[in-house]
C-alpha cells in the first residue's frame, strides 16, 4: 500500500525539565507522533491517534514518564 | 554537493526518488526506532534492525565477516550494487550500517542526505510492502581495521595525545552530568569523558532538515575544537552509532585521511576498572 506523510510538523517543548522534539504527521486517516530528546536526539516514543492532538498527548505522557527517571549528577 | 571531498557517498532524496526501480540500487532503512519502517518506508526499501542484524547479539561486537556476507546476500546485494542507506534521527544507525559496510569492503555505499525525516517532510511516497530481494552470494573483504579503534588505541591517544579524540555525545553526557541520553537506561558506572577528548556533539553537523551542513561550515565547527585532520582522529559516543555519523562526516565529507570509530565508546571506557576520566567542560583556551 502506498501513502505519504501529510501535514508534517515539528515543534519543541520542555517535558520533565528536558527539551523534547515532537514530530507529527498524518498517514491516511491516522496521526503519528514521535518524541525525541533533542540532544542527543534519541527516539523516546512513537504513538498514533485519531487527531494530531491525541497522538501528541500520548507521546508527551509517555516521554514524561521516561524523562522523569533521568538522574542529574553533580559534577 | 556542498563542497564535500567525497560527495559520491551522499545522495539526495530526489536522487533516490528517481532510482526507486533501478535494478542496480538496493535501498535499506536502518532506524533507531525499529518500528518506524513498518509505518511506511521508501518504496522498495528493505529494513535492517541495528539491534539484531547489525551487531553480534552474543559477543559485544560488530558483525563478523560471515554474518555480514549473510546479511548482504539475503538483502540481494552484490559487490556492484549501489547500496543506499537511510534512517531516522538524521541517519544515526544508517551511518552505523555504512561504517560496517565500508569496513567489510563494499565499495559503493551511500547515505541518503536528510534520512527518513527529510523523505517524510517532503511528502514523498511511502510503502508498507516488504520486498523480498533475490538472494546473492556475497563475498566480503576481511575487516578493514583502519576504520575502527579499539581500547588500546584510545588509551594511547589519551595518554600521548597521538590522536584527536572527539566525543560526539551531548554536553551533559560529556561533562558527566548524565550517564545516558535523557530517558534512556544508564549503561555505565561513571560519567565524564576520556581524558583529552573534545566535545563536538554529532548533531552540530546537521541542518534542521536533517541534511549535512556544507563542508565550510563543518570545517569551521570541527577546527574550532582543534579537529582539523592534522593528526589521526578517533570518534566515540556511548555505543558507537552517533560516532559513526561523525566518522562519516570527517572521513568522507571533510576527507580526513585517518579517522576511526571507537565503537566500544563510553559504555566501555565508563565501565573500565582503573581508568582515568575527566568531568566538566574542557577549559577554554585548551588546545
Amino acid at each position: 500500500m502506498n501513502t505519504k506523510a501529510e501535514e508534517f510538523q515539528e515543534r519543541q517543548l520542555t517535558v520533565a525539565g528536558w527539551p523534547v522534539n515532537l514530530t507529527s504527521y498524518r498517514l491516511g486517516g491516522e496521526w503519528h507522533c514521535k518524541a525525541d530528546n533533542v540532544s542527543p536526539g534519541a527516539s523516546l516514543v512513537r504513538t498514533t491517534g485519531a487527531t494530531r492532538q491525541e497522538a501528541e498527548d500520548k507521546a508527551v505522557t509517555r516521554a514524561e514518564a521516561l524523562l522523569a527517571r533521568t538522574k542529574r549528577h553533580v559534577i | 554537493m556542498a563542497g564535500y571531498t567525497h560527495s559520491e557517498v551522499l545522495v539526495s532524496t530526489e536522487w533516490v526518488a528517481n532510482h526507486l526501480t533501478d535494478p542496480n540500487v538496493r535501498i535499506v532503512e536502518v532506524d533507531v526506532d525499529t518500528k518506524a519502517y513498518s509505518e511506511g518506508h521508501v518504496p522498495g526499501a528493505i529494513a535492517w534492525a541495528w539491534n539484531t542484524q547489525l551487531c553480534d547479539t552474543v559477543r559485544r561486537d560488530i558483525l563478523s565477516k560471515s554474518k555480514m556476507e549473510e546479511l548482504l546476500s539475503s538483502s540481494g546485494v552484490s559487490p556492484n550494487t549501489t547500496l543506499i542507506i537511510y534512517g531516522d534521527n538524521n541517519n544515526w544507525f544508517a551511518a552505523w550500517a555504512v561504517w560496517q559496510a565500508k569496513l567489510y569492503g563494499h565499495h559503493d555505499v551511500r547515505l541518503m542526505n536528510g534520512g527518513r525525516k527529510k523523505w517524510l517532510s517532503e511528502g514523498r511516497d511511502l510503502s508498507t510492502d516488504t520486498p523480498q530481494p533475490p538472494r546473492t552470494q556475497y563475498q566480503a573483504s576481511d575487516a578493514d581495521l583502519s576504520l575502527r579503534a579499539y581500547l588500546p588505541q584510545v588509551q594511547e591517544a589519551s595518554i600521548n595525545r597521538s590522536a584527536s579524540l572527539v566525543d560526539v555525545r551531548s554536553p551533559q553526557e560529556f561533562t558527566g552530568e548524565i550517564l545516558a541520553p535523557p530517558g534512556l537506561p544508564e549503561t555505565c558506572q561513571r560519567g565524564g569523558h576520556v581524558p583529552g577528548a573534545r566535545n563536538v556533539p554529532w548533531s552540530k553537523a546537521c541542518n534542521d532538515d536533517g541534511t549535512f551542513k556544507s563542508a565550510d561550515e563543518l570545517r569551521a565547527i570541527y577546527s574550532s575544537e582543534s579537529i582539523d585532520g592534522s593528526k589521526p582522529v578517533i570518534a566515540y559516543c556511548r555505543i558507537g552509532e552517533r560516532s559513526s555519523h561523525t566518522w562519516f562526516v570527517l572521513k568522507y565529507l571533510l576527507g580526513f585521511d585517518n579517522v576511526t570509530n571507537y565503537d566500544g565508546s563510553w559504555t566501555e571506557w565508563g565501565n573500565l576498572v582503573g581508568a582515568d576520566l575527566e568531568r566538566g567542560p574542557v577549559p577554554k583556551g585548551t588546545k
